[in-house]
Formats: structure tokens, C-alpha cells, sequence
């Protein structure tokens, strides 16, 4: 229960302290206004720390593959403050509109942008039951908001009145038109082995060991993992796949004109998604939340209700416990590391590639990622038909037939069963 | 309570923005603008719990068809296209004829008893459907009955149910049940005998022939012919 | 919770017909046009998923409302390669110009 409901406990929590100020109406609203907000200042975090680190991370990376030092002054020896600074300096310079700017468009824009990345970060289990929004369609909705990003780069780029904006712009769109295909065909590959968009099942049927994870399910998914990871860096227009920006070619590509706060936007947006496209890979390919080495059944015991995860239960909210909730924030931890594992790589690929030519770009998605993410996708989906009449059994090895039918009771159906047992 | 403070946000945003396209003059402005109609669209069918009708309209309109037209106006737009005006009399004559066509829209809706729809529309051959509206005053009135008895176990259960529910748009499988022909919401719980309701799997069919032939017609007709923009081409 | 009834949405889909109705017959552009056809779509679809939520109709109101988003995506692609077809041939995109075959 505690997955789907794990939003509410919080609104619960606020509605029996307040319930004594006012009436009932009141109080309702005013505990749901709360528990949203207290989630979203949380998300917020989480959006606006990460970057912080991976600004850092890709100044240090940088540096070293290209055998300097990176930033060394700013916060100790490592300059961990560097992205702070940089900060500081972006919100202090003058807010500049250009006279042949469409400024109602160009000031609009930059948040388009970050707010499309945000909320993304909504439908993200971070951890079993931990999400801003437990959607049955989750995978779709993430697609669907970390589309909408492209919409606030375009009209940035339109609305900027310089041709190398425009020109950033026109790339950025036929690029985004193109490479969505293939990004949400890749995407489908484990959805269709799980059975289910809801990302946190998805999750929950990779939990046990690494073998679990969908990534080794069958050959096909295997490479659809590299397909999708070389999809998502072009899709969050990382190098080699950066034509939007072609800081040789197009002086800074779509953000030419933008300065101060509203360029630090477009970046925050940047390595924002860079996160979540790594997320979604992680939730999707590489086991979620959880490490596959099986620690945390042997730390926090199996399921929902056994070992330290039933410790201290109902205290001092009833549906929280103190030991799930700390079995949890280990999880996010995994999360958030492997994710920024992948993010390292993307950083890495980038000062490691030369930029592609935008005509083979488009042909790398056309010709190529569409083609071969097709291939993939009718594999996948005879992989099982074809194993099942040969072999037996659907699966080569791992479990996850079984693990449907243990944790396929997680947040739809339980919400349904209880839905149909109060109808009696 | 918290539902009608969205509702009113988002019905504003949503009058407010296509408002603001019907108004405009420069076509990217006009683009800006249905965005923010369009997106407010997405967030109304959340709240009227078609969760996966939301994140489509945001996917394939927001995302993609949107995407299509700034592309096709920054193909098009060319200093003296970027505006194109109307003459005053054009948009007093259109605004006015809009405002009598929007009256007589809304006399209609008003003329209409909508409180008891649900009970005049004929139920077509099974009786368990319930509006999801209904299950959801059902359901609030469990809460609310159960919470005079003070039996605290069942006023929890109803409470949570509603919570529950209130977070599902539920929407997902049945939709995708349908488009195979089968309609769980109307064929789980009828008598055996009956006619079965019809799914939507030769709509679907024909839907998806229709994209391929779309595509290939698009295609076709985009093609570069004669002459291609000056400049634009050789960068693509 | 039983704040917003149909009616509310109704009006809503009521509005946004009828501005993508006058955006039709009032602008030039070609692509000003095809935003008012994808408003009207959107007023009919928000009254679809409203009468499924509100009535006995279930799932029919949004299976159509799902058509119909579809089709306005099919729809646009064509439309657009028409209006730069439409471009390419007339170098520009005002639809009044459109006149060839005015006898």
C-alpha cells in the first residue's frame, strides 16, 4: 500500500494536525496544498542540486581529458563551488532583450524550456513508491513532458531575430521531429517485456539480482539499451549530436542572444534532462533503484512488510514507516548514482567525439537508429514466442515471469482491489 | 474543492490562450499562445481522468504537431509573411459573428438539464455502468456517512479508496483492451446471452493504415520540385 | 470534489470552438488557419472526455477524443506540406493569394 499511497500519507499527516483549526472542507485543501507543495519544493531540489553537480562534473571531466586541471580555486582544492559562482556571476549580468527580438517569445521561452524539464522530474521514481505522480502511463507522460523541452528551444532560437538563433533552431527541430521515433520505439522494448507504463512496476520487476534487469532479458534488449542511451544524448542535443548549439558553426546556436539568468535557465534545463533521459535508461534497462547485487534483500529483508522495512511502523504518521523510509533513501541513493553514471558517460562521449555534420545527423536517425530500433522492436517481441516453442519458457534465464506475478500487485491493482472491495 | 481551483486555473489558461491565438497577429506569438491553450487542454483531460488521453494530447499535439507548424512557419516566414494582417472591418465582422455563434452555444448548454443526463441516456446493454463521475460522489458520500458512525476502520478505507482513486485515471487498459475489440468496462460484469458491447479494433486498423498513408502522402508532397528556399536547404 | 460539472466543460469546449471557428475566417496565413482547425478539434474533444466522464458513455467519449488527436496529427503533417508546396509555388503564404483558378 504504501507505494501509491505514499503521496498521501503526507496530505493524511497534514490533515490530522490541522484538523482541529478549521472545518473539514478547509482542511482538506489546505493539507493537499501542503503536501503538494512540500513535494514539489523536494523535486525542486533535486532539479536544481543535480545540475549543480554535473556543471561541476563536466568542467573537472573536461579538464582532465584534456590534461588540464578544470576548476581548482573556488571551494577547496576540487573547486566544488565553481557552478556556484558561475551562478552568482549569470543572476548579476543585465537581463538583455535584442531590438529585433520578439520579446514577449524570447522571455517566455527560457522557462518553456525549464519548466518542460521539471516536470518531467514528476512522473520519476526516484524509489518503490517514492514519485511525484504515480500515473498508470508514466513512461508515456515522461516522454510526452521531455518532448515539450524542444518547443521552448525552438521558439528561443525563432524568436531571438539572429540568424545563427534561427538557424540553431531549424537544426534543433529536425533533429527533435526525427530522433523522438526511434527514442520511444527503444523505450517500448522494456515496457513490452514488463507489461505495464507505469514506471514504478517497471522498476519492481527488475528488483533481486543484475541478471533480472532488462537489459539482459534478451539480445535485443541488450542492444536496445545502446540504442536508446545514443537516441536520449541526441535528444537532450549533447555531442556529438549538439548541432542546435555548433559553437564553431552557429557562434552559440539557439541561446546566441541570451544572456544572465534567462541563458543559466536553458542550462539548468540542459543537464536536467541529461539526468532524466539517464533516469528513464536506468528505470528502464539497468534495474532501477535498485544495485543488483541482492544487498538490500539481505540488509532490509524481502518484501513490503518483513525484515528492517516493517520496523517502527505507523510512527509518528500512520502508513510511514521509519525503516522503509530509510530502505528507500538507500535506494534513491543507488538511483540518483547510476543515473549519474550514465550522465558521466554522456559527459565523457561529448570531449571524447567530434560533432557530426547535421546531414549526418539526420541520417544517422533515418537510415540507421529508425531502421535498427525497429528491427529490435519485432525481435523483442518474438524473442519470447520463439523461446517459448523451442525452450519452454519465455525466458532464458532470471525470473521475470515470476517477479510479474509477486510484484504486479504493487500500486494499479492494489488500488483496484481496494477500489472493488469497498464497492462491496 | 482543491478540483474546482485547478479546474478554474486551467479553464482560464485554456479560454485565455486560444483568446489570445484568435487575437494575435504574429504567427509565432500565435503558436506561443496555443501552446499554452493547448497544453491547459492536456491538464483539464487530467483532471477528468483520462490520464493517458493527457499525456497523448501533450505528446502528439504539444510535442509534435505544434513542433510541425513553427517548423512550417519558420519554413514559410520570410520578413513581409511574418505578418500577415486582416483588415478591421475582417476581424470586427469575424469577432462578431463569433460572439453570436458563442451565445448560441451557450444558450444551448444552458438550456439543457445536465444534472440528471446520466439517468436519461440509455444504457447500451449492461447495467453495471456507472459514470466515473458518480463512482466518485459514491464513494465521497461512503466517506462522509461512514465518519457519522464513527466506525474508524471503514471511514479509513473509504478515505483511502477516494485518495486512491482521485490519483488513478485508470484509463490505460481499458483503452488499450478496446482498441482489440474488447470492452472490459462494459463485457465483465453482464449477464451471459447478451450481445457483447463492439471494441474499436477496425477503427484502430483503419487509423493506422490511414497514418502509413498519410506519411507517405506528406512525404510526397514536401518534396523539394522547382525551386527550394534560398539558404535554408543547404544548412538542413 | 463534485465542484465542476459538465456544463463548466462544456463551455470551455463552447470557447475554444468558437475561437478556432473565427481563427479560421479571419487569418490570412496559411499555418494561422491550421491553428484554428487544431483549436476546434480540442473544443470537440474536451466535450468528448467531459460526457465520458459525466455520463454512462465510458470509455466511448475517450477512445474518440484519442481519433480524433490522431487524426488532427495526420491532418497537420498534410496541411503543412501543402502550405509549402503552396509556398514554394506563390512565395508567400497569404491565402487570399490563392486566386489562380478564379475565373
Amino acid at each position: 500500500m504504501s507505494g501509491p499511497l505514499a503521496v498521501l500519507t503526507l496530505e493524511n499527516y497534514f490533515a490530522s494536525v490541522l484538523k482541529s483549526c478549521a472545518d473539514s472542507e478547509t482542511v482538506a485543501m489546505v493539507a493537499f496544498v501542503l503536501a503538494a507543495l512540500t513535494h514539489a519544493a523536494l523535486l525542486l531540489g533535486l532539479f536544481g542540486g543535480l545540475p549543480v553537480f554535473y556543471i561541476w562534473l563536466e568542467r573537472k571531466v573536461a579538464g582532465r581529458i584534456q590534461d588540464r586541471l578544470g576548476p581548482t580555486r573556488v571551494g577547496g582544492k576540487f573547486g566544488w563551488l565553481q557552478t556556484i559562482a558561475d551562478g552568482i556571476k549569470l543572476i548579476q549580468k543585465e537581463d538583455l532583450v535584442p531590438k529585433d527580438a520578439d520579446s514577449l517569445v524570447f522571455r517566455m521561452a527560457p522557462y518553456l524550456a525549464g519548466v518542460a524539464s521539471f516536470v518531467a522530474f514528476m512522473v520519476l521514481p526516484v524509489a518503490d513508491g517514492w514519485v511525484g505522480v504515480a500515473a498508470e502511463c508514466g513512461a508515456f507522460l515522461i516522454l510526452a513532458l521531455m518532448s515539450l523541452e524542444v518547443l521552448g528551444i525552438i521558439l528561443a532560437g525563432y524568436s531571438s531575430g539572429s540568424k545563427w538563433a534561427l538557424f540553431g533552431a531549424m537544426r534543433e527541430a529536425a533533429q527533435m521531429v526525427s530522433y523522438e521515433i526511434p527514442m520511444a520505439i527503444c523505450a517500448l522494448i522494456p515496457l513490452l517485456i514488463a507489461g505495464s507504463l507505469n514506471l514504478q512496476v517497471v522498476g519492481r520487476m527488475q528488483s533481486g539480482g543484475f541478471w533480472n534487469w532488462f537489459i539482459f532479458h534478451d539480445p535485443f534488449a541488450f542492444f536496445a539499451f545502446f540504442c536508446y542511451f545514443t537516441v536520449a544524448t541526441a535528444s537532450v542535443k549533447r555531442a556529438p549530436f549538439d548541432l542546435a548549439e555548433a559553437e564553431s558553426e552557429l557562434v552559440a546556436g539557439f541561446h546566441t542572444e541570451y544572456s544572465g539568468f534567462r541563458w543559466s535557465i536553458f542550462f539548468l534545463a540542459e543537464y536536467a534532462s541529461m539526468f532524466a533521459v539517464s533516469g528513464i535508461a536506468v528505470l528502464l534497462f539497468l534495474g532501477g533503484w535498485e544495485t543488483g547485487s541482492g544487498i538490500e534483500t539481505v540488509i532490509f529483508g524481502g518484501g513490503e512488510g518483513s525484515g528492517l522495512r516493517s520496523w517502527w511502523k505507523d510512527v509518528p504518521i500512520r502508513g510511514f514507516g521509519l525503516g522503509s523510509y530509510i530502505a528507500n533513501l538507500f535506494a534513491v541513493h543507488v538511483f540518483v548514482i547510476k543515473a549519474s553514471l550514465l550522465v558521466t558517460l554522456q559527459i565523457w562521449v561529448r570531449w571524447t567525439l567530434p560533432r557530426l555534420r547535421i546531414d549526418q545527423v539526420m541520417t544517422t536517425c533515418l537510415k540507421y537508429l529508425v531502421p535498427i530500433s525497429c528491427f529490435l522492436f519485432l525481435g523483442a517481441v518474438l524473442w519470447p514466442l520463439i523461446l517459448a516453442s523451442t525452450n519452454g519458457r519465455p525466458v532464458v534465464f532470471g525470473n521475470a515471469l515470476k517477479s510479474v506475478v509477486s510484484s504486479g500487485s504493487g500500486s494499479a491493482p492494489t488500488v483496484a482491489r481496494t477500489n472493488s472491495e469497498v464497492t462491496r | 474543492m482543491t478540483e474546482q481551483l485547478l479546474f478554474w486555473v486551467f479553464a482560464i489558461l485554456t479560454c485565455g490562450g486560444a483568446l489570445a491565438v484568435v487575437v494575435t497577429q504574429n504567427v509565432v506569438r500565435m503558436a506561443f499562445w496555443l501552446v499554452v491553450s493547448l497544453g491547459s487542454v492536456a491538464a483539464l483531460f487530467f483532471l477528468l481522468h483520462a490520464d493517458f488521453l493527457g499525456a497523448a494530447q501533450l505528446l502528439i499535439y504539444v510535442g509534435g504537431t505544434v513542433v510541425l507548424l513553427v517548423f512550417g512557419v519558420m519554413l514559410t516566414a520570410s520578413g513581409h509573411t511574418i505578418k500577415v494582417q486582416t483588415t478591421p472591418a475582417e476581424t470586427l465582422l469575424g469577432c462578431g459573428v463569433g460572439l453570436l455563434l458563442l451565445c448560441v452555444l451557450v444558450f444551448g448548454i444552458n438550456s439543457v438539464e445536465w444534472s440528471d443526463v446520466a439517468s436519461r441516456i440509455p444504457k447500451a446493454g449492461d447495467s453495471a455502468a456507472v459514470t466515473d463521475h458518480a463512482e466518485d460522489v459514491r464513494l465521497e458520500s461512503a466517506v462522509t456517512s461512514a465518519k457519522s458512525d464513527e466506525s474508524r476502520d471503514k471511514a479509513k478505507n473509504a478515505q483511502e479508496a477516494v485518495l486512491a482513486r482521485r490519483q488513478s485515471g485508470r484509463t490505460l487498459r481499458q483503452l488499450g483492451l478496446s482498441f482489440f475489440g474488447l470492452r472490459p468496462d462494459r463485457n465483465l460484469n453482464q449477464e451471459a446471452g447478451k450481445p457483447l458491447a463492439p471494441g474499436y479494433l477496425l477503427p484502430f486498423e483503419i487509423i493506422s493504415i490511414h497514418l502509413l498513408v498519410v506519411l507517405v502522402g506528406a512525404a510526397y508532397l514536401a518534396r523539394a520540385k522547382r525551386r527550394v528556399t534560398p539558404g535554408l536547404e543547404a544548412d538542413l | 470534489m463534485d465542484g465542476v460539472g459538465l456544463e463548466a466543460y462544456l463551455i470551455v469546449g463552447a470557447v475554444l470552438f468558437v475561437c478556432g471557428i473565427v481563427c479560421m475566417a479571419t487569418k490570412r496565413n496559411a499555418i494561422g488557419v491550421l491553428m484554428g482547425v487544431e483549436l476546434v478539434l480540442n473544443g470537440a474533444n474536451v466535450n468528448f472526455v467531459a460526457f465520458s466522464r459525466f455520463t454512462p458513455l465510458g470509455l466511448d467519449g475517450q477512445a474518440t477524443a484519442l481519433f480524433v488527436v490522431v487524426l488532427a496529427a495526420a491532418e497537420a503533417a498534410v496541411a503543412l506540406a501543402i502550405a509549402l508546396n503552396y509556398y514554394n509555388n506563390h512565395l508567400t503564404i497569404d491565402v487570399d493569394r490563392g486566386n489562380e483558378l478564379h475565373g
